[in-house]
């Protein structure tokens, strides 16, 4: 529903009230990125005589360069570049192998439902919701069992497994959603299981592909509990290289170089947002609110 | 439905899938079993599997350190849950209130959610640092007596991660309730008008009470993500100072990773399994029980 006819724009202190709100929230939201994007244009002189929220008057990208290839971060001064690089090597394949297991599942559980898959379907939910410290022990033996421990392998590997309920909940969710005529009809051609989904339901799942294929995408990259339980010293992905740098102690903080790094870290799934943000906000609710 | 013709290849479909259930509930159940068997043997810095019954439990609720992390939870998740749920509530309000700029506006309030917690954590580590943050910028304004130090402030610094958590949230709240306020029916608002109630009348008494499902659900998302909570703290304050910001989260991390106290992890881990679960389980089965 919309709001009551009644409060049909028309200009009367409600109104101005109702904005003047809305403008204050938005201003909470977007300070702490204007103070970032700001600090991270500065010196760290102009930051020392400035304050949070003064504009940088003479702006310098140095604090991005310094972030991206020379800060330190632990013992190593290399700056944030490798950790991108992991990352990226990391979440294309998780992200692109739990988003393919997704589709099939949904479309088995949606339109080829046999005894007990609805069941195991409400087991498989859990994995949802549980928290993954639970899991984290056990792993890191098998990972080491199957010599991925410390490798981007390993991280592929817990992020698909820990990725499946949610992209089945997804595609199985939005595949209940298509005619069964649909597939009825196709069966009567004589067209067979892989068929179907190759001609019928794959071609109609565009919408629900982009949802999981960006909501996989953001988790990963954003994920810091398997990334700093399980990566070794050249598999850290992003997230663990972004909080060493900020929490490397050296004599002088620089906060500018912090803030570039922040950026660096948040600009990939920003850009995703800013670009498809419909598409992430359906991810989101589809999360909470089983269909 | 039935399946359509399960009949004529009625193994196929169970051959893709069960490579996936096999997995998953290997992944889930299986690993919630050993790490339930863990938490019940004598493992410290590798893990053995020396049964020692409820040892480890009773060691978990005799150290301080794990009463100040659920003391920090009860502060955290309290001000997490209810401020994220009020806030969000009320944007959701204010933007159902046909705004012309709605799209931009809830772009905004949603974008943090788009962020890694290490992002926004680094950042409020910075705009609430006693030295050049927020307290600097008050004392410019004309506040020199102003002081802001409760990040450094043991009994102060889980607010700092209550604020960064709602400012986080608050959208991704906003977002479910929103949904929600686009699905009820527009009579009934309009019978209550001809009956002449006013907007917050309306609201209190009608619209609010249809959400209840919502906000159900809504609860339990917001409430399991607080008992999860990992990443603010560490990039926020790393648990610290001292161990003052600890939360379930941190402290299973901190004893199984680098105190070398894994059974003391695996039972801090599973007595937040069963948090989860008693919030959860309830939710789930409802849930799909509802929709047949």
């Amino acid at each position: 529903m919309s709001a009551p006819s009644s409060l049909a724009p028309r200009l009367s202190w409600g109104r101005i009230a109702l904005f003047a709100a809305l403008g204050l929230f938005a201003l909470f939201f977007l300070t702490p990125l204007y103070v970032m994007l700001s600090t991270a244009l500065k010196s760290m002189d102009e930051i020392r005589n400035g304050t949070l929220l003064s504009l940088p008057l003479s702006p310098t990208l140095d604090a991005w360069a310094k972030a991206w290839s020379g800060a330190c971060t632990g013992t190593d001064c290399g700056g944030l570049k490798p950790f991108f690089m992991n990352s990226v090597m990391m979440v294309v394949p998780a992200v692109g192998i739990s988003t393919l297991i997704g589709s099939l599942n949904g479309y088995v559980l949606s339109k080829w439902r046999f005894r007990g898959s609805e069941l195991m379907f409400a087991l498989m939910l859990f994995g949802v919701f549980m928290p993954m410290q639970v899991v984290l022990l056990p792993m890191s033996q098998i990972l080491g069992w199957l010599g991925i421990a410390s490798s981007i392998w390993g991280l592929v590997l817990i992020h698909v497994l820990a990725g499946i309920p949610s992209t089945t909940l997804f595609f199985r969710n939005y595949y209940v959603g298509l005619p069964d005529e649909l597939v009825k009809a196709a069966m009567l051609d004589g067209a067979n299981f892989w068929q179907i989904f190759r001609r019928i339901v794959l071609p109609l799942s565009t919408p629900i592909l982009v949802v999981t294929l960006i909501w996989q995408f953001t988790n990963i990259w954003n994920d810091f509990l398997y990334g700093v339980v399980f990566s070794g010293a050249d598999s850290k992905p992003i997230t663990v290289g972004l909080n060493n740098l900020a929490n490397t102690t050296s004599s002088v903080k620089e906060y500018n170089v912090d803030m570039a790094a922040a950026l660096i870290a948040a600009l990939p799934t920003l850009f995703v947002y800013v670009v498809a943000g419909k598409y992430f906000v359906r991810g989101l609710t589809a999360g909470a609110v089983k269909g | 439905m039935s399946a359509p013709s399960a009949l004529r290849t009625p193994w196929l479909p169970k051959l893709v899938i069960a490579p996936s259930f096999v997995l998953s509930f290997f992944f889930i159940y299986g690993l919630i079993a050993w790490n339930g068997y863990l938490s019940l043997s004598a493992s410290r810095l590798l893990p053995n599997y020396d049964f020692v019954g409820l040892e480890q439990y009773v060691k978990l609720f005799d150290n301080d350190r794990w009463w100040v992390a659920l003391r920090n939870l009860g502060i955290f998740g309290g001000l997490f849950i209810f401020g994220g749920m009020a806030l969000g509530l009320l944007l959701a309000i204010l933007l159902d209130q046909k705004v012309r700029a709605e799209g931009v506006l809830r772009t905004i309030y949603l974008y943090p959610m788009a962020l890694s917690f290490i992002v926004t954590g680094t950042a409020w580590k910075w705009i609430l640092n006693p030295g050049l943050g927020i307290e600097h910028l008050m004392r410019e304004w004309g506040f020199t007596n102003f002081e802001f130090g409760w990040l450094v402030d043991p009994d102060k610094a889980i607010y700092c991660v209550a604020i960064a958590g709602i400012w986080q949230s608050a959208g991704f709240v906003m977002a479910l309730f929103l949904a929600g306020l686009r699905s009820i029916d527009d009579s009934i608002i309009k019978a209550a008008q001809v009956d002449g109630a006013s907007l917050p009348r309306i609201y209190w008494r009608i619209i609010i009470p249809t959400l209840r499902p919502v906000f159900f659900s809504t609860l339990m998302v917001v409430s399991h993500l607080a008992i999860k909570s990992f990443d603010l703290v560490m990039a926020l304050t790393a648990g610290g100072p001292g161990y003052a910001t600890d939360l379930p989260a941190t402290f299973m991390y901190t004893m199984a990773f680098s105190r070398g106290q894994i059974g003391l992890g695996a039972a801090s881990a599973t007595i937040m399994l069963a948090t989860v679960a008693a919030i959860v389980v309830p939710y789930l089965y409802s849930e799909l029980r509802t929709k047949k």
